[in-house]
């Protein structure tokens, strides 16, 4: 029997997502195709260190907000 | 000789120097592409940039890195709608960590209807920016005082309004740019509410190092012409001011020599 995966909630730019359990934050990049040199991720309203997005789990009511440069004045 | 002379006449903010002494945000423009054409016209080689979300859920939508090279133009990310400290300390910080560059500008607005800049949020901002190895240029009101309190926080260019973002209306208070431009010795750019060309020759003759301009440009019925006009407009104004302008007199001083009128 194939076992059912966990969903967690987190937040993601403003929105409520529902995620796999033990996920690292480079699978969420992937899986968002994020270019990842264009933009600054914070989680929890810290900035985090691109170079470690393999080694940070996601976890249940995180806090995430990734951003670009955009036009403007 | 005078061309040689203007090629070494360079915009020098925090250490990097600019042939350019116009630059340009990148707001309000119909599409990416009509933004990147009118930089390019422009001849700016700063632009100013936002921090915003990226749009997680729409992967078609264009990303401004796509279209101008921040490798060739100098990206300078702007706290534009930030109303606090707080908020433009976290957008600049986010902004350090995209692209890995410290010189940014700082814009904390006070006010919805005028967005005028809130000083005091501003002033603390700089402080705290300065410490952390920040190179700001500081969006700014046209008062001497709040200018020279901003440059011994560690300011790297004073920009003051000439008139309230948006507003097209010109210079306002040619005096306390004058005034400005003589108490510093830091980078003077007069940053919001010009409208045409002219008005950027009027801020370089004034003395000013140079202009950043956004809804003049975008705005304009032509951007691409606009873009050209304040380019050339900054570049007159400059060798205007260089070459220094003659005294006004009340009475009028003929051009031709009375001796030997017939």
């Amino acid at each position: 029997m194939k076992k059912k995966i966990k969903k967690i909630k987190i937040k993601l730019n403003g929105k409520i997502k529902l995620i796999s359990e033990n996920i690292k934050m480079s699978d969420l990049i992937k899986r968002f195709k994020i270019p990842i040199n264009k933009v600054a991720i914070e989680l929890n309203r810290e900035i985090i260190d691109k170079k470690n997005i393999n080694k940070i789990n996601i976890k249940k009511n995180d806090i995430l907000e990734i951003v670009h440069f955009i036009g403007g004045g | 000789m005078e061309e040689v002379k203007l090629k070494k006449d360079k915009l020098i903010i925090a250490n990097k120097k600019f042939s350019s002494r116009l630059i340009v945000g990148t707001g309000k423009y119909k599409n990416m592409s009509e933004c990147a054409k009118a930089v390019k016209l422009s001849g700016a080689e700063i632009i100013t940039v936002a921090v915003r979300r990226v749009n997680i859920f729409d992967k078609k939508k264009p990303l401004l890195m796509d279209y101008i090279d921040p490798k060739k133009i100098t990206y300078l990310p702007n706290t534009a709608g930030c109303f606090n400290s707080e908020e433009a300390l976290r957008t600049l910080r986010l902004a350090r960590d995209i692209g890995g560059w410290n010189l940014v500008k700082l814009e904390v607005l006070g006010d919805k209807q005028n967005l005028f800049p809130d000083m005091i949020e501003t002033l603390k901002s700089t402080e705290v920016l300065a410490n952390e190895g920040f190179k700001i240029m500081v969006y700014c009101t046209d008062d001497p005082l709040m200018a020279k309190r901003l440059e011994n926080s560690g300011a790297s260019a004073i920009m003051p309004l000439a008139a309230p973002i948006g507003s097209g209306l010109g210079i306002q208070n040619k005096i306390n740019i004058k005034i400005i431009r003589n108490q510093t010795k830091l980078p003077l750019i007069i940053d919001a509410g010009l409208g045409q060309a002219s008005d950027a020759v009027i801020a370089m003759e004034l003395g000013c190092d140079g202009v950043l301009v956004n809804t003049a440009i975008a705005k304009a019925k032509k951007p691409y012409e606009m873009a050209l006009a304040f380019k050339n407009g900054v570049i007159a104004g400059r060798q205007s001011y260089l070459a220094g302008r003659i005294d006004r007199t009340l009475s009028g001083r003929p051009s031709s020599p009375f001796d030997g009128i017939i």
